[in-house]
């Protein structure tokens, strides 16, 4: 029990900080699991993370995978809603924000001005994970190949994505 | 707001989202928000969006308990949260079993360079559609751009870039709507 109140306290609070997503709080999240807590060695904080990184859904859920090594689906649902709840409780407050505001006649363009930084940081998260994946010419014509199939066509991204995957199983 | 789904429909979009989100999920939220089932049009999906990234979390899961209470409430920002992470979380157990079983994950290496490599495309063209579609001035491109150049180039913390360039983006932005509205009132 104990344990699992550490792990929903330490998730909880890598929660709150969490700006950016996964990739943002992986250095807290290693100091916290690995040098605080030492639930795990710094190998398998690697390929748990990495293991989380190839399923689909928010890279977030790494937290679900450490939660299920250190205590079982307990853990698993500890480490989740710890790093779930707080921030979707301060996502549902400025919602309510939001529709509180929509009549007032500066909401809508202060709320416009986020959004070149909300693209900006997609375009440069792209670009990172561009640089990690770029190992190769042929990955880098996957990556061309990519960006130019998602921008000027409507057709459903997994079609890439199983394009990609299969090139890579073909030939690298 | 163009069409309004169902409870259901929420929470089975949602779960789309989340179990073809290989790489991330964004690419496949604006894709099935904005292109396939219309439920808000670009611009307002950026802006719940914006909304979401300056808020701790993942963004989208920010932006699925905004959408679901703007559509149904309490039990929409339920749903739409659920949808997303219920397909991944299933499957992330089932990989854990596996993991406690053999100490490691069957060899597919090659094939996840490969995906790795398309998502990495798949968010980059994301961000070019969304930039191009939503006519920007040239201030607020600038803006992006100087998010674009602090975290890909000079790898400052997003915390960070997100606390200095989200006060000037909406001082630029009511600035020009103040100019707009003072242009319209004059004959």
């Amino acid at each position: 029990m104990i344990l699992l109140g550490q792990i929903l306290v330490a998730f909880g609070t890598l929660s709150l900080v969490a700006i950016g997503g996964a990739n943002a709080v992986l250095p807290e999240m290693h100091r916290l699991v690995v040098e605080v807590h030492h639930w795990m060695d710094d190998a398998t904080f690697t390929q748990l993370f990495a293991m989380a990184q190839a399923a689909p859904g928010p890279n977030i859920l790494a937290a679900s995978v450490m939660g299920w090594h250190i205590a079982g689906p307990a853990g698993m649902m500890a480490a989740t809603l710890g790093m779930l709840v707080p921030s979707a409780c301060l996502a549902w407050i400025m919602a309510g924000l939001t529709i509180r505001l929509r009549g007032n006649t500066w909401m809508k363009p202060a709320q416009f001005g986020l959004v070149p930084i909300a693209v900006g940081l997609i375009a440069a998260s792209g670009l990172i994970m561009a640089q990690a994946a770029g190992t190769s010419w042929l990955s880098f014509l996957i990556i061309g190949a990519s960006t130019v199939f998602v921008w000027r066509t409507k057709h459903s991204p997994l079609w890439v994505l199983a394009g990609g995957g299969l090139l890579g199983l073909v030939l690298l | 707001m163009a069409e309004v789904p169902g409870k259901l429909e929420l929470f089975l979009g949602f779960a789309k989202i989340g179990a073809l989100g290989f790489g991330g999920v964004g690419p496949w939220a604006r894709h099935v928000i904005v292109e396939e089932r219309k439920w808000l049009t670009e611009r307002e999906y950026a802006e719940v969006l914006g909304l979401g990234q300056i808020l701790p979390g993942p963004n989208v899961g920010n932006a699925s308990v905004m959408i679901g209470r703007g559509f149904h409430g309490l039990a929409g920002a339920l749903l739409a949260t659920a949808g997303l992470y219920i397909g991944p979380l299933c499957l992330l157990v089932v990989m854990s079993i596996l993991y406690d079983a053999y100490g490691d994950l069957p060899r597919v290496a090659p094939f996840m360079e490969g995906v790795a490599a398309a998502a990495a495309g798949m968010v980059i063209g994301m961000a070019l559609k969304m930039a191009f579609n939503l006519k920007a001035s040239a201030q607020l491109v600038a803006v992006g751009l100087l998010a674009i150049a602090a975290v890909a180039w000079l790898r400052l913390p997003m915390l960070l870039v997100v606390a200095i360039l989200a006060p000037l983006g909406i001082w630029i932005s009511l600035r020009q709507a103040r100019a707009a509205a003072l242009a319209k009132a004059r004959p």
